[in-house]
C-alpha cells in the first residue's frame, strides 16, 4: 500500500487548522472553516488553492518530428505560443486516460499539465508514443497555487506588477517571482477571473504565505473547489470521465480536433457512426437536496442512467448535478428524478452552465 | 426536569412546559459539516424512541436524524427550510428540529446527561 503523498504546504494546512483528508493518493485541505463560506470567498474575493499536488511534464523538441503532436485530441503545434489548450489524453477505444491543460511554452517547448492521481499512467502513456525529444516528470519539483475571484487580478499585480493585468484568458506569462522562474496562467476551475501560478517547490510556501498575507486572499479547500467547478459544470476525472468515457459521450466533443491524426480517433469515429448509447445529462434539482456520485436517474418510471457528479449549489439554492443517460432522455427541459435507497428528488434537465454569472471573462 | 438529555446519535432533548424540544448536537453538527438540506418530520408524525424522524444532509453526505423520545411531532422549525445553516450556527439553541410530545416522560432514563454524553464522545475520537 502506498503512502499518501503531501505538498510542501501540510505544515501551513495543518497550522490553519484544515480538515485535511486522502484525495487520489494525497493528504489534502479538504475545508479551513466551511466548504460554503469558502466557495462564497471564491465568487466574491480572492480564494488560495494549494494545487502542488498536480502532475507537471516538460516536452523539448521539434513537436511534430517527436510525436508529441499526435499525442492529444489537439494539435499541440497549432497552439500559438503563449497560449495553452484544454482536451484530452485516450486510449485505444476513444477513452479518456486524463483531461489536461498543454501550454505552448514555446517554439519546440510544451508543459503538460495533468491531475494528481494520474501522474504515473499519464507519463508512461505520453512516454510511450514518443519517438524523440526530451520529455521529463517535473512535477515533484514545481509547486501549483491557484488565485481565483474576481479581485484575483488586482492583488496579483499589486504584488507582482502590471504585466499581469494584460494576460488574457487561456494565456501564460513567464516571470520572476521570489527570485524564481515562474508562470502566470490566466486559467482555473472555478468560473471566476483567476490564476495558476506555478514555481518552483521550493518557493511555494513563501509564496502562499505572501499571497494570504493579502486581506483580500482567504484560503479554500478542495471541498469549495469541487462546488465551483460544478455550478461550471466541468468534468471532474474519476467521477464524470474516466477510460470507460469517450469525448463524445461526455458532452465534451469540441475540445477534439478530428481534421488530424491521434490516439483514439477511429474508436471516436465508429461511435459517431453507430451512435451514442449514453450522453452527458446536466439537471437542476427541484429542491435543496444533493444528488450525488451513482445514485440512479429515472425518466417515465425507468432507470436510463446514473449520476456522476451531484452537489447543492450555494448558488443557485438547489441541488445540481450531471450524469450519463441514454440520449433520448437528456433533451433540454425533460423532467427526471433522482433516486437512492429510499430517497428520491425531482429534477429538470438543462444546460450548462449552471451558474452564468461568474468574472471569469473579466 | 430542565437538564438537557442526549442520546448515542448525537441527538438532544430538552423539555420545555412539558414537551420535548430536540436537535442535533455540535458534535454532529461539526461531522457533518455544511448543512445544505433538513427534511423536517411531518406535524402530526408518531415516532417511537431510536426510530427514524427525519432526515438531513450537508456537503459531504446525507444522514438520518433519529427522534431521542417516543411521540407525537407538534412543531417544526420551519426556518431550516430556507437556511438550514443555522443549525451550523447554533446546533443546541436556534437550530432545533421539532417538538415531541411525549409518550412516556420515564423513556429519558434511556439517555444520557451531559458530562455522560461529553465522555462517550471522548470514546469515539
Amino acid at each position: 500500500m502506498d503512502e499518501l503523498k503531501s505538498t510542501p504546504l501540510l505544515a501551513e494546512h495543518k497550522r490553519l487548522k484544515a480538515l485535511i483528508a486522502p484525495f487520489g493518493g494525497w493528504n489534502m485541505p479538504i475545508q479551513y472553516e466551511s466548504i460554503i463560506a469558502e466557495h462564497r470567498w471564491c465568487r466574491e474575493k480572492a480564494a488560495l488553492f494549494d494545487i502542488c499536488h498536480m502532475g507537471e511534464f516538460l516536452f523539448k523538441g521539434d513537436l511534430a518530428a517527436s510525436g508529441l503532436d499526435d499525442v492529444f485530441t489537439f494539435s499541440v503545434k497549432r497552439i500559438p505560443v503563449g497560449r495553452s489548450r484544454y482536451g484530452f489524453l485516450l486510449n485505444e477505444r476513444g477513452g479518456i486516460i486524463d483531461d489536461l491543460i498543454v501550454f505552448r511554452l514555446a517554439e519546440e517547448e510544451a508543459m503538460v499539465v495533468t491531475n494528481a492521481a494520474t501522474i504515473q499512467k499519464d507519463f508512461a502513456a505520453i512516454s510511450a508514443r514518443l519517438v524523440g525529444g526530451e520529455f521529463k516528470d517535473i512535477s515533484a519539483a514545481t509547486g501549483k497555487l491557484d488565485i481565483q475571484g474576481p479581485l484575483s487580478r488586482d492583488v496579483l499585480v499589486g504584488m507582482f506588477g502590471p504585466e499581469i493585468s494584460g494576460i488574457p484568458y487561456f494565456r501564460s506569462i513567464r516571470m520572476n517571482i521570489l527570485g524564481s522562474d515562474a508562470i502566470v496562467s490566466r486559467t482555473g476551475y472555478t468560473g471566476e477571473l483567476g490564476y495558476e501560478i506555478f514555481i518552483p517547490a521550493v518557493k511555494a510556501v513563501e509564496l502562499w504565505r505572501l499571497l494570504s498575507s493579502d486581506e483580500r486572499v482567504r484560503p479554500a479547500g478542495l471541498g469549495a473547489r469541487d462546488l465551483l467547478r460544478l455550478e461550471m459544470g466541468y468534468s471532474l476525472y474519476g467521477s464524470d470521465i474516466d477510460e470507460e468515457t469517450t469525448p463524445l459521450e461526455a458532452g465534451i466533443e469540441q475540445f477534439v480536433d478530428f481534421d488530424r491524426d491521434f490516439v483514439g480517433r477511429d474508436a471516436l469515429l465508429s461511435q459517431k457512426n453507430e451512435g451514442l448509447k449514453r450522453l452527458r445529462v446536466a439537471f437542476r434539482v427541484g429542491s435543496r437536496r444533493s444528488p450525488r456520485h451513482h445514485y440512479g436517474i429515472f425518466s417515465d418510471g425507468s432507470r436510463v442512467g446514473h449520476v456522476t457528479s451531484g452537489a447543492f449549489s450555494p448558488m443557485l439554492g438547489c441541488g445540481i448535478g450531471i450524469g450519463l443517460i441514454t440520449p433520448e432522455s437528456a433533451k433540454i427541459g425533460a423532467p427526471i428524478s433522482i433516486s437512492h435507497e429510499n430517497v428520491t428528488m425531482d429534477a429538470v434537465v438543462c444546460d450548462l452552465p449552471f451558474y452564468k454569472e461568474g468574472s471569469l471573462r473579466n | 426536569m430542565t437538564e438537557t438529555c442526549y442520546s448515542k446519535e448525537h441527538e438532544w432533548v430538552k423539555l420545555k412546559d412539558g414537551v420535548a424540544c430536540i436537535g442535533i448536537t455540535e458534535y454532529a453538527a461539526n461531522q457533518l459539516g455544511d448543512v445544505t438540506f433538513v427534511e423536517l418530520p411531518q406535524m402530526g408524525k408518531r415516532v417511537k424512541q431510536f426510530e427514524m424522524l427525519c432526515a438531513i444532509e450537508s456537503v459531504k453526505a446525507a444522514s438520518d436524524i433519529f427522534a431521542p423520545v417516543s411521540g407525537k411531532v407538534v412543531k417544526v422549525n420551519d426556518a431550516l427550510e430556507e437556511t438550514p445553516e443555522i443549525v451550523n450556527e447554533s446546533a443546541e439553541d436556534a437550530g432545533w428540529i421539532a417538538w415531541i410530545e411525549m409518550d412516556d416522560l420515564a423513556e429519558l432514563a434511556n439517555l444520557m446527561n451531559r458530562q455522560e454524553y461529553d465522555d462517550f464522545v471522548r470514546g469515539l475520537e
